[in-house]
Order: C-alpha cells, then structure tokens, then sequence
C-alpha cells in the first residue's frame, strides 16, 4: 500500500501561513498609520511646542508678521461651534429616532430612514458652499437681527447675541455642523431603541404608561450608555469636521464673546492658512494645532466606541 | 388620564414629529438649491473645457479627470489593503488581541478628521518629494478608504454562517482556500456595497486633498504633478469674488452630489433587493 503523498498538504500549510501573515499584516497597519498620524503631528508639531510650551494653548496671539503663534481662539472656536451643533443635534436625532420606531406609520420608515442618512453623503464641501452662499446671508437678514433685538438686551446671556448681523460666524458655523451630525446621532438612536426589549415596552404599556413616558423611563434609561456614545460620536465628528466650517466661521483670529462675530477653529486654521504658511514656525504651529486635534478626537471617539460596546455586549451584538 | 400627563404626551409627539420635519428641511433646501444653481451653470464646455482663469469661462475637465484617476488609484491601493485586515479581524484573527486592537482602532480611524489625514500624508510624502502630487492625493483618499473597506468586510464576513467554514474543512480545504473560495463568494455583496460606499465618500473628500493633491489650473495627465481634482476646484472657486467662477462651482457641485448621492441610493436598492 502506498503512503499518501505529503506534499499537498505541507504546500496547502505554506499557502496557508503566507495567507495569514498577509492579512495580520494588513491589520497592523491600520495600527501603524494611526500611530504613524499620531507621531508625525507631533514630530511636526514639536517646534511650535518648544518654542511656545504651555503658552501655545493658553494666548490668544495669532502674528504670522511677528511670528506669535497662540491657539486659544481656534481652539475655542473648536469647542464651541461643536457644543452648540451637539445642543442642536442631541434632542433633534432623539425625536427622529422616535419618530422612527414609534411613531411613524411602517411604510414611511424607510424612506424617512434613508432621507436622514443622506444627509450624512453629501459632500461636506456642499453643506459649505450652501452655508456661505445660501444660509449665512438667510441668517444675515432674517436670524440675527431678530436674536439682536430680542436676545441682545438680556443681562448675562445678551452679550451672546449682540454685534452685527453680517451671517458668517460661530452661530451659523455651529447650525450648518449640528445639521451634520444629526444623522450619525440618529443612526446609533434608532437602532438602540428598536433594541429595546419588546417585554420592557410592553409592560409599559400594560401599566399604562403614555408614549412620552415609555421613552423618558423605559427607552432612555435603558439605552443610556448607547446614546452617550452616540452623542461622543457626533462630537468626534464636530471637533474635526473642516469644509463645512471653513467656509462659514470668517476665519477671524478674535476671541469674542458674541455668537454673532467671525471666530476659527482648528480644522479651518489649517485649511486656510497651511498652504500659505510661509515659515517654519507658522508651518508647526499648524501641525501643532492638528495633533492637538488629533488627541481630543481620538479620546472622544475611544469613549464613544467604549460606550457603544457596552450595550453592544449585553445584545451579543456589536455596533 | 390626568392632563398633565396626556399634555407630556402630545408635546412629545408633536416634538418627535418636528424633530424629522426639522431634520428633512434642511436635506431638501440644501439638494435644491444645488440643483436650481448648478442646472443653471451645466453646460457642454463643463465636460470639454479646462478650468478657466479668473473672470473668464470654461469648464471643468482637468478636475473631473484628476478626480477619477486619484478615486481609482485609492480604490486600486485601499480595496484590498482593506479587504486583508476585514479577513484578519473576522476569519484568522477572530478573538486574538490584535484583532481586538484593530477593531477598535480602525472605528476610531472611521471618524477621525480628514485634514488630519491630509497633514500625514503631506509630511509623509509631500514634504520629502518636495512638491504637491496626485500621487500623494490617491494616498490621502486610500487612507480614508481603508478603515471603511476594513469594518464592511468585517461585518460581512462574521454573517457568513460558521456551518459554511465548518463544511469546507470537513472537505479537507486549507484554511486560505476556504476563505479566497467560499467565505469571499458568499460575503461578496456586502463587500462591494462597502467599497462603493467608501467610493462615495472619497469622491467628495476635500480637506485631505488641500495639501497633498493641492490643485492645478492646467491639463496634465501625470500623477507625478499637483492634480485638478473637483473639490479642491469648488472650494477655491466658491471662495473666490468672481461670478464665472460661483457658477463653475455650482455646477461642479451638482454633479459631484448626483454622483455621490446617487450612488449612495443605488446601494442601498440593490442591498436592500440582495437581502429580500
């Protein structure tokens, strides 16, 4: 009798081997361009960081003549315009997500379901250039002068809406980037509350409860790490969103307290200024500001998927 | 009931319901006003003239050919780069650590800021090379591509019912012959759907290009060069003060939002026919 022949299955073996080390292969490097990224906006950035140290964060000087580089107003540009888009976008995606599984009538799901998600495709470069040539002088003529008249002469919170009503600023910036994450928001919303155990609704219902107080003590209690994760998610995206607000903040390096004034943020500094940096030093400073960028989106993004995982694991599903 | 409470009731119905009308606003004015400024700008030298210089007209050749070679070159590097980890993460390396690592990376990658990405590759290849290149555009846009090839890949391969794996092996297949011939063919529609998902929005990436591909007003076919492309086009044309240019802008707009978004719906009708 003779032996099988080994070398089919020693070459299968071998095929096999290089098979996986490809595709390990290909994992890690999404390890190492993450990494890569990382290190490369801060070799870049190192300059600016040595020369400025811990002033580069805190001043607000902003001389490419005199070689000043401070980032507090980018940076706060930054956070506001995503806090407020977040204010916007939060309760607007939960009332979508319910509207979607409670409320709507089954066959208008769907296409409701696909119109938010579309908002999501479109071109950030578009909502930019409808930002600058459609919605900022709408808010020129018929937003901001109401909000000056009416806002304006509150104590405490009417210097937020006094100065002129020229459209361009941190105000419009925030609404066009909160239009923008409203799909991210509504997608994670939507498919945790259709997660809801029918069990738990059900009792709800059998308790009497009203539609307003299944969400408030059923839905949302329970899907509550899920939606803080989508809300980290959609200010992952607001932080490091560009075109959008490039177009629509006035890149204005003037810390004001108005929501109505030209403002900057991080991601619209580099778009406008990079190519035109002219110096070492303005060229780190750029980059400084990017790794800067780079941490908080990748801090704010882990917990997102931190918190999306939690409830992932207790559906044996992961999102 | 008391009428407090069926009040809470109404104003959260009522709310829920502005919320979508709200969201669905916002979706119609921006598709119409690109399509009423940008079906008025579309004309026959859009697709056979080259970017004009300020104050006069033209079309847009030189970036819708930029753009379609630097899309497909990123396709060409991205897809199975992408393709490869989606493999690791689902098939050989399911349950170890790395693959753990990767997956939650690769979501972060997902949403990470695209100017970031164009910075990376700017001092990655830019900077070294010494000028602006097409090359290093397709570069910016694989690395965009990649991480959402990765997690369509991983996703589909893990709906591939394990009985499938179990019965190739049974048949004495090597591990790579069951993955390439049979896991491949049975998660191949959700595969594609995530590379022509990924193609969509490479297409309309514009803060990776600023400073990789940057632009050129001319025609030049090699990749080697600073390379016309569509976004970079619309950004500096719509920031400009001259009209020719706002309405070369408009039009390019139109036609890179039909493509993106209609591309987009096609997907999903054929996705969602494919899971019927």
């Amino acid at each position: 009798m003779s032996p099988l022949p080994p070398a089919a299955p020693r070459s299968g073996a071998g095929a096999d081997r290089l098979f996986r080390l490809v595709t390990a292969g290909a994992a890690w490097l999404v390890l190492i361009l993450l990494g890569g990224a990382a290190a490369s906006m801060a070799w870049g950035g190192r300059l600016a960081f040595e020369t400025f140290g811990w002033g580069f964060v805190s001043s607000r000087d902003w001389d490419a003549v005199s070689g000043k580089f401070g980032a507090l107003v980018p940076i706060y540009g930054t956070l506001a315009t995503s806090i407020i888009a977040l204010l916007i976008a939060v309760p607007v995606s939960i009332g979508i997500a319910l509207f979607l599984t409670d409320i709507a009538p089954r066959w208008l799901r769907a296409p409701i379901g696909t119109a938010v998600e579309l908002l999501a495709a479109i071109p950030s470069i578009i909502y930019g250039m409808w930002g600058l040539f459609v919605f900022a002088p709408f808010m020129a003529a018929h937003v901001e002068p109401w909000l000056n008249d009416r806002l304006g002469p509150l104590p405490v919170v009417g210097v937020l809406f006094t100065g002129p009503p020229i459209g361009i600023g941190l105000l419009t910036a925030s609404i066009v980037l909160g239009i923008m994450v409203i799909p991210f928001i509504t997608a994670v919303a939507r498919d945790v509350f259709n997660a809801v155990p029918t069990s738990l609704k059900e009792a709800a219902v059998a308790l009497g409860s009203t539609r307003w107080e299944i969400l408030s003590r059923v839905t949302l209690p329970y899907t509550r790490s899920a939606i803080i994760g989508a809300i980290f998610l959609g200010l992952g995206r607001a932080l490091g969103e560009t075109m959008a607000v490039t177009f629509v903040l006035g890149n204005a390096h003037d810390l004001s307290a108005s929501l109505l004034m030209p403002s900057n943020s991080i991601a619209a500094a580099i778009a406008n200024e990079f190519t035109e940096a002219d110096s070492e030093l303005y060229r780190s400073s750029l980059i400084a500001l990017a790794f800067l960028l780079f941490v908080v989106t990748f801090l704010v993004l882990s917990a997102a998927k931190l918190m999306l995982m939690r409830i992932g694991r207790t559906h044996g599903r992961t999102h | 009931m008391p009428l407090r409470r069926k009040l809470a009731d109404l104003v959260a119905l009522l709310f829920a319901m502005a919320a979508t009308l709200f969201g669905l606003i916002w979706l119609v004015w921006i598709l119409w006003t690109t399509l009423a400024e940008g079906a008025a700008a579309i004309t026959p030298a859009l697709f056979t003239q080259m970017t004009p210089p300020p104050g006069s007209s033209g079309g847009l050749l030189n970036a819708f050919y930029g753009s379609a070679v630097m899309v497909l070159l990123a396709l060409a590097i991205g897809t199975p780069l992408g393709i490869a980890a989606g493999t690791y993460l689902a098939e050989h390396g399911r349950n170890s650590r790395l693959a753990a690592v990767v997956s939650f990376l690769n979501d972060v990658l997902l949403s990470a800021p695209s100017i970031v990405i164009g910075l990376f590759v700017y001092e990655l290849v830019v900077r070294p090379a010494g000028h602006f290149s097409g090359y290093a555009g397709a570069l910016a846009l694989a690395m965009i591509l990649l991480p959402i090839v990765v997690r369509t890949t991983d996703e589909s391969l893990r709906l591939v019912p394990n009985q499938m794996r179990e019965a190739a092996f049974a048949l004495g297949l090597p591990a790579w012959r069951v993955t390439s011939r049979i896991i491949y063919k049975s998660a191949l529609s959700g595969i594609i759907t995530g590379i022509l998902l990924g193609l969509a929005r490479i297409a309309g990436e514009t803060a990776p290009l600023l400073f990789t591909a940057l632009n050129n007003q001319f025609w030049s076919a090699s990749i080697a060069q600073p390379l016309a492309n569509v976004p970079v086009v619309i950004f500096q044309y719509a920031m400009s003060p001259y009209d020719e240019w706002h309405a070369l802008a408009w039009a390019g707009a139109l036609v890179l939002t039909t493509f993106v978004l209609g591309l987009n719906l096609m997907v999903r009708f054929f996705a969602r026919k494919g899971s019927k």
